[in-house]
């Protein structure tokens, strides 16, 4: 049994129909990449599985229980936690207790809590800003802070939605290494992404939406040389280059 | 007491201050300047009224960021419940104050889950119009006491009654305990889950949410304390004037008190009502002794000017400048070095 | 059925004074998104001024209320340039609680300088006067409030739907930056919106002497019945206002006279929460 099963899933705004029956499954201990063109529906499939947006129709089991229509905090309680797109810091807190917020979810004791936080500081290497105002952070910072926070939890799936948008070659880099590190860790991960390198080199299966419709869901290679995929979102020219490259970039 | 209890089970620097703060209210009626003077007791008695009060608002207002208006209807509640238990019923005040504590919190809830889904102003202007609502209602709900409201008789003075006549002493250890009450609890509540996740909700409520965070239970939780400690206030300024009736306690200005002393103090910090109080109400209570007939309103003319100017050149209130000079003087300490 | 009549015509008529004061409240909440507390105190404002131009230089209401909405034009102009353009950008709340400051100092100003006295206007040209229309009496200056209202009321509709400057204004609240892309001045359209809406209230003000005791708590129950109206019309709606604010006459005069004159406000401020918790965005909100 997956840990994330989404099955025909619809979210309609108004006349926009922003995710078109979508089902499919994440396994445990597997990484998978959500992919797809701007305004695919990917943000949205998010918001319908942490519970914060009610889906038109369809259901989503999570860890073989029903999660259709829970608030977002029973989801989150239940191990599924996401990130945002936009950072949202807790702004007048500062990044030990933004993430002091995560880390009080598997308990109330203030020190233990602590040794959580500290914990996830140091793996999103948040060391030296512990003390600063989550607000004032630079972006990188702010978006490694949405991961700290997310991980504090201690969820059995991280969502994480473009964690590494508008980040520099090296903090990409630093972002695959801490998703392979959660894997190992034991952390099932579905992960939206635009950055083709990261995404064909870090997850197990991609699943592809355009318009609101899943149009593919396989390996990394499969989608890569997947033609609809090609026409609706990569260009041919990317799979030119994965392929020149070796089908995906691995740490260079 | 509760100021040990900290995150590690030390104490803190902050926390030696506080409790030197304590310490020195508790000797302050010992001083000759307070046994001297009526007035300075009933100043200072004002103080920490009034501080307790904006702190218990401060809980929903200023950690959880919830700006609520409608603090009077509750302050109200305690003050009835101890003016009904003396007067109608003839008992002593102190059930009469835990069941208009209990009363305010349920009360408190129960309006404020459906209020709670108005965004903004929409929340504002409800919060208005409760107390506007409870304060007309309490004028014809004749039961207790209408307009006219409920005057106290002569009972046997002393904490069993917890009324005084001749002295202010006993007052103003009964208020300072209250005010410890109040204060102890946002002060380790600043220190607990239940601290981070009031400000979580202040700062996101989707991010809190999507971090596990109820945030409606932690709102609704946030609001009944509040109530609960707001009452007690009430309960306690109807012992102090031996008297209750709706404009004196269920009224828009008194509502205002609770949001503008922590505003002017410090929104969403431990010292700002305290702060805020201790600039305030001697600012009302002197003008109003010392320039008389042609005082009036100096005092809230001067208090709306400074609450102009606080919350356009310094959000954060006093608290705010004090962290600002603090700030520069230790810079210029290290630049010294 | 004559009280019935009657009645329901009272509710009407103060339901436009309502719609009237609620005017310029919900030009600056729908462009601005930002309450005025003062707003009361700019109606008291106007009112002692009317008053002292009648006692003293024997100024009738009618043409006070000119001098009404040019005065408090300049103080909401002012009001904007000291305080509420520094509170943009700041918490919602900021810019409500730095008007309940200015309306705290309004206030005391006026109870400092004028006494708490009540003080009616004698001797106005419509004042007292009434006239009987098939049997209901219908009372001269609140009428002539009413009309002012709905002249008032068009006027601002046609300027902000049918306006070179109404559209700017509507560009402006829609999307601030967009607005500023499009070569708007959004600064000067804020200033401007707040002195209308202030000169609206303004006129009110002015024309309030004629049947109503000036004193300085007179403006705090307006306030809260202008938002009110504005709330419940929905989101700076000024159809939506004058719907919200003849509803609210109605029902504080059925109220008044059926149940109870102390459940006039019962029913006003109730029938708010009724309406916000079935249409959290009010009558014609989103
Ligand atoms: N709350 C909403 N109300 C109305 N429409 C919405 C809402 N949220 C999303 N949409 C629309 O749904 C569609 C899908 O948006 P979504 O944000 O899910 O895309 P996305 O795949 O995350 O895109 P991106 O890669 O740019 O983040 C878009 O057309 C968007 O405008
Ligand atoms: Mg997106």
């Amino acid at each position: 049994m997956a840990l994330l099963e989404v099955r025909n899933l619809t979210m309609k705004f108004g006349s926009l129909v922003a995710c078109n029956d979508v089902s499919f499954d994440v396994e445990k201990g597997s990484v998978v990449g959500l992919i797809g063109p701007n305004g695919a529906g990917k943000t949205t499939l998010f918001n319908c599985v942490s519970g914060f947006y009610k889906p038109t129709s369809g259901r989503m089991f999570f860890d073989g229980r029903e999660v259709t229509n829970l608030p977002a905090h029973e989801v989150a309680r239940r191990g599924a936690v996401r990130t945002f797109q936009v950072v949202r810091p807790l702004k007048e807190m500062t990044v030990m207790d933004n993430i002091l917020v995560g880390a009080f979810l598997r308990g109330a004791d203030a020190d233990t809590a602590r040794e959580v936080a500290e914990e996830c500081l140091c793996l999103c290497r948040l060391e030296g800003m512990a003390d600063n105002l989550a607000g004032g952070l630079p972006t990188g910072y702010k978006k490694r802070l949405e991961m700290a926070r997310a991980l504090a939890t201690k969820p059995s799936l991280l969502m994480l939605d473009e964690a590494m948008a508008g980040l520099t070659t090296t903090e990409i880099r630093d972002s695959i290494e801490i998703i392979r590190g959660l894997k190992k860790g034991g952390i099932t991960l579905l992960v939206v992404e635009h950055i083709m390198e990261a995404v064909m080199s870090i997850a197990d299966k991609v699943v592809v939406l355009d318009s609101g419709v899943k149009i593919a869901e396989g390996t990394p290679q499969q989608i890569v040389e997947d033609e609809k995929v090609i026409t609706a979102y990569l260009g041919a020219k990317f799979t030119e280059r994965m392929k020149r490259t070796g089908g995906v970039t691995r740490n260079d | 007491m509760v100021t040990a209890m900290t995150l590690t089970g030390k104490r803190t620097k902050r926390d030696l201050f506080w409790l030197g703060l304590l310490a020195l209210f508790a000797v302050i009626p010992l001083t000759p300047w307070f046994t001297r003077s009526t007035f300075a007791q009933h100043v200072m008695i004002q103080v920490l009224l009034y501080a307790s009060m904006a702190q218990a608002w401060n809980i929903l207002g200023g950690y959880c960021g919830q700006v609520s208006f409608g603090h009077s209807v509750f302050f109200g509640i305690g003050a009835y419940g101890t003016a009904m238990a003396v007067v109608k019923f003839g008992l002593i005040p102190w059930p009469g104050i835990l069941a208009g504590a209990v009363i305010a919190a349920v009360v408190a809830v129960a309006i404020s889950y459906p209020c709670f889904k108005l965004k903004g102003h929409y929340f504002a202007i409800a919060t208005f119009a409760i107390v506007e609502i409870f304060n007309r209602l309490f004028m014809v709900w004749y039961w207790v006491g209408g307009a006219l409201g409920l005057d106290y008789g002569f009972t046997q003075p002393g904490w069993k009654n917890f009324v005084w006549y001749q002295t202010k002493d006993c007052c103003f250890y009964g208020v300072l305990l209250l005010f410890i009450l109040v204060f102890g609890i946002v002060r380790w509540i600043e220190k607990h889950r239940f601290g981070f996740y009031l400000r979580a909700v202040r700062e996101g409520q989707d991010t809190a949410e999507s971090l596990g965070v109820d945030s409606t239970r932690v709102k609704l939780s946030a609001m009944a304390l509040s109530a609960f400690l707001a009452a007690l206030c009430g309960a306690f300024f109807a012992q102090y004037n031996y008297r209750v009736d709706p404009p004196m306690v269920m009224s828009l200005d008194m509502s205002m008190k609770f949001v503008l002393i922590t505003i002017l103090g410090g929104l969403g910090t431990f010292y700002g009502p305290l702060l805020g109080a201790a600039l305030l109400i001697p600012l009302q209570e002197y003008t109003r002794a010392y320039l008389g007939g042609i005082g009036g309103g100096v005092d809230l003319i001067i208090f709306g000017l400074l609450i102009i100017i606080v919350v356009v050149y310094q959000p954060k209130g006093i608290m705010g400048i004090l962290d600002r000079v603090y700030v520069r003087f230790k810079r210029s300490r290290e630049g010294g070095k | 059925m004559a009280t019935f009549l009657q009645v329901a015509f009272d509710g009407l008529l103060n339901g436009l004074l309502y719609a009237l004061v609620a005017a310029g409240l919900s030009l600056i909440w729908g462009v601005m998104d930002v309450i005025n507390f003062a707003h009361g105190e700019f109606l008291m404002v106007a009112m002692y001024l009317s008053y002292w131009l009648g006692f003293i230089w024997k100024v009738d209401p009618l043409v006070s209320s000119v001098a009404g909405g040019a005065f408090v034009f300049i103080l909401g102009a002012l009001t904007y340039r000291l305080v509420i353009s520094r509170t943009i950008g700041k918490s919602a709340m900021s810019a409500l609680l730095a008007t309940f400051g200015l309306s705290m100092l309004l206030k005391n100003v006026c109870l400092n300088r004028f006494s708490p006295n009540f003080r009616i206007l004698q001797h106005t040209l419509l004042g007292g006067k009434t006239f009987n229309l098939a049997g209901i009496i219908i009372p001269l200056p609140q009428l002539v409030i009413g009309l002012v209202a709905l002249a008032l009321l068009y006027l601002i509709y046609l300027l902000v739907k049918k306006t070179r400057l109404g559209w700017a204004i509507q560009a402006t609240a829609m999307d601030k930056e967009a607005a500023e892309l499009m070569g708007i001045n959004t600064e000067r359209i804020y200033l401007l919106v707040f002195g209308l809406g202030g000169a609206c209230v303004g006129i009110a003000g002015g024309l309030l002497p004629s049947y109503l005791a000036v004193h300085p708590e007179v403006g705090g129950l307006f306030s809260l019945i202008a938002f009110v109206c504005v709330a419940m019309g929905g989101f700076g709606s000024i159809p939506g206002a004058l719907l919200a604010s003849l509803l609210i006459g109605l029902v504080e005069a059925f109220a008044g006279f059926y149940i109870a004159p102390v459940f006039k406000y019962v029913a006003v401020f109730g029938l708010y929460l009724v309406v916000v918790m079935v249409r959290p965005r009010g009558l014609f909100g989103w």
